[in-house]
């Protein structure tokens, strides 16, 4: 046990902190709601996050509003407005909740961003047409971390 | 069911002493009157059957008011061209029958509450929408081709008969030989499809009134179609609104004319049982 972490720490030193892989959606482990290791070991890159917040499948003010985003057009009134959540809630809750929303709010509204089993007649996209589980997830796992470096910038304090 | 979100929401927002909903949460306050006589009510007690909804609102209530206008009189209605082109058909012969809508129904207006009652159970125990009843005397009373679902002759034609029972509250069946069939419908309504998992509800319930982003989400009523669509220019069938729905979840949707959207359409149309027939209505 002690020699394969000694020799796990080592590769990671040598992978510039990298995971080798990131967990499979199925796999990522949640504490009541929270994932407290980065999916990657990649610091987030805030300004792609801020990207996904508009765009694609992040898309996440369609839902929520958010100050710091003020530049662009329509944002949504379903969810939180977003502003001061880093205050709210800690990094690793942040994860939680862009991973799988639902672990930490039950039946939420809210897409599951890191997930690609177990949908009810899943979609190719937005064709309409089928598709075969296992999914891509609506984010990838760095995608994630840089939407969630993103989600700890709003601060208000 | 799925009533978690909205009253969640709520109290965390109250928790948080976030900023009290917006000043569009609510549909508006405006009385719809066509052409100055046809009174239509856009807002009702909810039917008995609903269970998480006192209230119900015609889709007309949540639109902007320059499109809202475009429904208060018939000559900016741009659905009522294809009303007239409709009406020019009821006449006309077609078909190795050599009949004309007009041959055996006469007047249009003898179909005056049709609309309001639709979908319902035909004889042989099957659920019919207009559609379905008009592409049977297409085919097997005139001999003429059967129309597309969504074809704007097909939608023409339906928004014609609606006109006939503008005004008239909606009232389809739910018991009896429609149980089963409204039944699978409901279920429908509250299935969470897609890689989005959004049922419905989750729009059209738990959240009409609030923005998805640039969208006024409406209770999603039926009883103004087929809907002149200004995005799309022309006038859409109920399954084209209902594919489109679901599609957006990232789901693979139902076929337009498929017996799992006639339970839909059974189930969504009781939904609005108590608002007036508005057809056609006009939404962007
Ligand atoms: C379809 C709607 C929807 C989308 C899209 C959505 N969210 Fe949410 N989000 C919600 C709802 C609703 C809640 C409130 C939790 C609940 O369900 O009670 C929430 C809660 C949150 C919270 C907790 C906020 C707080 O102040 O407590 C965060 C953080 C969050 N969302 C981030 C995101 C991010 C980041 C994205 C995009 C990658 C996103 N959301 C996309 C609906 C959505
Ligand atoms: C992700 C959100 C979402 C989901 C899920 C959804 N809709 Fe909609 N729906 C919309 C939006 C946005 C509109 C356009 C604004 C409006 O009229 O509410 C709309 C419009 C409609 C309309 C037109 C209403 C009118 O007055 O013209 C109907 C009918 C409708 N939806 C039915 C459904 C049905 C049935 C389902 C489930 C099979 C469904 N919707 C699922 C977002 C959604």
């Amino acid at each position: 046990m002690r020699k394969t972490s000694a020799i796990l720490a080592a590769t990671l030193l040598m992978a510039g902190a990298a995971w080798a892989e990131p967990p499979a959606p199925g796999e990522v482990m949640f504490e009541d709601g929270a994932v407290m290791d980065s999916l990657t070991g990649v610091p987030g890159d805030v300004a792609n996050g801020r990207e996904l917040m508009n765009k694609g499948s992040g898309n996440c003010i369609a839902c929520h509003e958010v100050s710091a985003l003020s530049d662009l057009p329509f944002h949504g009134e379903i969810g939180p407005m977003l502003d001061g959540v880093a205050d709210r809630w800690s990094e690793a809750e942040i994860r939680g909740i862009v991973t799988n929303a639902k672990k930490m709010f039950p039946e939420s509204m809210m897409p599951s961003f890191y997930k690609s089993t177990g949908y009810i007649r899943p979609g190719d996209a937005y064709t309409g047409k089928a598709a075969e589980e296992p999914l891509p997830p609506l984010l990838t796992a760095q995608e994630i971390e840089d939407v969630v470096a993103f989600l700890m910038t709003l601060k208000e304090e | 069911m799925l009533r978690a979100c909205a009253p969640s929401l709520a109290a965390m927002a109250a928790v948080l002493g976030l900023a009290a909903a917006p000043a569009l949460a609510q549909p508006d306050e405006d009385e719809l009157v066509i052409n100055g006589e046809t009174e239509i009510v856009t807002e009702t007690e909810a039917p008995d059957h609903m269970e998480y909804l006192d209230t119900i609102y015609s889709g007309w209530r949540f639109r902007a008011d320059e499109t809202q206008a475009l429904e208060m009189d018939d000559f900016d209605n741009p659905a009522m061209i294809f009303v007239d082109e409709a009406a020019d058909v009821w006449n006309t012969v077609e078909g190795a029958a050599g009949e004309s809508c007009a041959s055996c129904h006469g007047d249009v207006s003898t179909f005056e509450g049709l609309t309001a009652s639709m979908p319902k159970v035909d004889e042989d125990g099957e659920l019919v929408v207009m559609e379905d009843l008009i592409n049977e005397c297409r085919t097997e009373r005139m001999e003429a081709d059967a129309w597309k679902w969504s074809g704007i002759d097909m939608q023409s034609m339906i928004a014609l008969i609606g006109v006939q029972s503008r005004g008239m509250p909606m009232n389809v069946a739910i018991d009896g030989p429609a149980a089963p069939f409204w039944e699978q419908g409901k279920e429908m309504y509250y299935t969470r499809y897609g890689q989005l998992e959004l049922s419905c509800a989750n729009c059209h319930e738990d959240n009409y009134g609030y923005m998805i982003r640039a969208d006024h989400l409406s209770q999603g009523q039926i009883n103004g179609f087929p809907t002149y669509r200004l995005k799309q220019a022309t006038l859409i069938s109920r399954h084209n609104r209902f594919r489109g729905c679901i599609r957006d979840t990232r789901a693979e949707t139902f076929a337009e004319g498929s017996d799992a959207f006639r339970a839909l359409e059974l189930y969504v149309a009781s939904r609005g049982n108590g608002l007036s027939v508005e057809t056609p209505a006009v939404r962007n």
